[in-house]
């Protein structure tokens, strides 16, 4: 499939989860695909970086469900920043175990898993999504039911995959992006790398294939899909990427030619060429 | 041996919270809570587990930025155990560790706020958010490091992030069970919870600092026994180890800059 492709799968108003964490691993080439087609009213659940964070700057978000959002190397998402400080999204922030629980919960196909995460916090002041629950044993403890996360589709960037959807990591950590799939009616997953199904434990071992294709429904081969974010061993993050990105929420003249240069572009292949064509590190403006 | 600096006080007196922790996942945020848990190891609580902060549980005292998996960087480190993030909440949930986070906002209950400025619904400043904190500090022991004491103890916090001693007591006996708020360090001195009430006592003063200097950065009312210790200071073998091999290049000294 193009990424063009998995967006015509999407409609407007959909629960849209997102797999990866922060700026790492995020299946950011079919993000940009939503970008630039007309998808809007979106509920995404994620554990937010910069997809969430242009997903908001370009008004697409209604809801959000997120575990936190966050650059990594730079902690406060600025266009997330900016779409919490003027209201723009209906924020449902969850403790990051907690958000772990509502995955699991969808994947399991239970109403809610119980937890102590978020007891005495204002996690439940704020989040009208949560309940409590009390324990039906002798010991009657009040726990946090975290509800499960109903998710129409998930996208997820793997390191490779099989044309059938098998998909393998081979970075530090898979992250819940097994979940994300698990928990989705339907879920796509970009790759760096399209192998043959015999040529899958060439490069990591049989731990490494953690989505079997009874949870995909369609992949895109996407290489450098997950830039600017991380995606070792193949890449590490393009900081100098980040940082402009991250300075363009200071001035919308900078986010007008940010989204003019890297947008605002009719496919993946215009985004890989346009940053081949980038100076070296050192050089950058 | 030059005599200590306060970054290195500081790092003692935040190393020391984990004294009597034995095998435990310490799990330090940022870099001068996770030079303090280095050392705490390398000095005084050899059983303690850290993480590379990445994935993976790591032995040997090795410098602050270092990264597992470059051969460049790697010498020293050997891997004991693999922690990728579902495995870190299943630890968290299982209570065998102690994290130090920091604060924008704590109140003299340990009420901590590091999620957002004025009204969550839509705030004046959107900082880190809840993070991991709630499922942190209802689950087990944490630690607070602090390095701006009157820009960050509060009367009252904006919103709750870490739940303090008043908001885990009204939970009931079984709902907080395993809550402990075990020390906060800040650049002046070094606080406990070890009153009747539970709310915050001075715990020592760092070397150097009046009472009347933590009073005038404190807007609550603070439990100050009769005697306040002086903050340990480091010993000659500590004091080699910030400095010849966890923290080489001063990474510790950028919060002591304002």
């Amino acid at each position: 499939m193009t990424e063009d492709e998995v967006v015509a799968e999407l409609g407007d108003g959909m629960t849209i989860g997102i797999g990866g964490w922060g700026s790492r691993r995020k299946p950011m080439s079919l993000v940009r695909a939503i970008l630039r087609s007309g998808l809007s009213d979106l509920h995404v659940v994620s554990y937010g970086g910069p997809d969430v964070g242009l997903l908001c700057a370009e008004g697409r978000v209604r809801k959000l469900t997120y575990g936190f959002v966050s650059l990594d190397s730079i902690p406060l998402e600025p266009h997330f920043r900016i779409a919490r400080q003027t209201g723009s999204v209906e924020a449902r922030e969850y403790d990051e175990g907690a958000f772990y629980l509502g995955l699991l919960a969808a994947t399991h196909r239970v109403p809610f898993y119980p937890t102590r995460a978020g007891l005495g916090s204002d996690m439940l002041t704020y989040n009208p999504d949560l309940k409590t629950v009390t324990s039906p044993y002798a010991d009657r403890t009040e726990l946090v039911a975290v509800p499960a996360f109903d998710i129409d589709v998930s996208l997820v960037h793997m390191n490779r995959a099989d044309a059938a959807g098998n998909g393998q990591f081979l970075g530090p950590d898979l992250y819940f992006d097994d979940l994300f799939a698990m928990a989705a009616e339907r879920t796509f997953m970009s790759c760096e790398r399209l192998v043959a199904t015999e040529d899958l434990l060439s490069e990591g071992s049989v731990h490494t294939l953690r989505i079997p294709r009874l949870h995909t429904d369609g992949v895109v081969e996407a290489p450098g899909g997950a830039h600017f974010t991380e995606c070792p061993p193949d890449y590490g993050r393009d900081e100098a990427f980040q940082r402009e990105y991250a300075a363009t929420a200071r001035d919308p003249e900078a986010w007008a030619r940010f989204r003019a240069d890297w947008l605002d572009l009719p496919s993946h292949e215009d985004y890989r060429a346009r940053l081949a064509e980038r100076t070296e590190p050192g050089e950058r403006r | 041996m030059s005599a200590a600096t306060i970054d290195e006080i500081c790092l003692v007196a935040l190393a020391e919270a984990f004294r009597g922790d034995g095998e435990l996942l310490c799990h330090p945020m940022g870099p001068f809570p996770v030079a303090a848990g280095r050392l705490a190891r390398a000095s005084f609580e050899p059983d303690l587990m850290l993480t590379d902060t990445i994935a993976y549980a790591v032995t040997g005292t090795v410098p602050l930025g270092t990264i597992v998996g470059d051969p460049a960087e790697d010498e020293g480190i050997v891997v004991e155990g693999y922690l990728p993030f579902r495995t870190v909440f299943d630890q968290i949930w299982a209570g065998r560790r102690h994290v130090v986070m920091g604060a924008s906002q704590i109140d003299r209950h340990g009420n901590q706020n590091f999620a957002a400025i004025g009204d969550y619904r839509r705030p004046k400043a959107q900082l880190l958010g809840l993070r991991g904190a709630p499922g942190n500090v209802i689950n087990h022991t944490t630690s607070y490091w602090i390095p701006n004491q009157a820009r960050t103890f509060v009367e009252s916090v904006d919103m709750v992030s870490g739940p303090g001693y008043d908001r885990v007591a009204a939970l009931g006996e079984s709902g907080g069970r395993f809550h402990e708020i075990r020390r906060i360090v800040t650049e002046l001195a070094a606080y406990d919870f070890e009153t009747p009430d539970r709310t915050m006592r001075l715990r020592s003063v760092h070397p150097g600092v009046a009472i009347d200097d933590v009073l005038a950065a404190t807007p609550f009312e603070l439990a100050v026994p009769d005697e306040v210790p002086s903050s340990r200071l480091p010993t000659d073998e500590e004091l080699r180890l910030i400095r010849e091999v966890i923290d080489p290049t001063g990474i510790r000294q950028a919060e002591f800059r304002s």
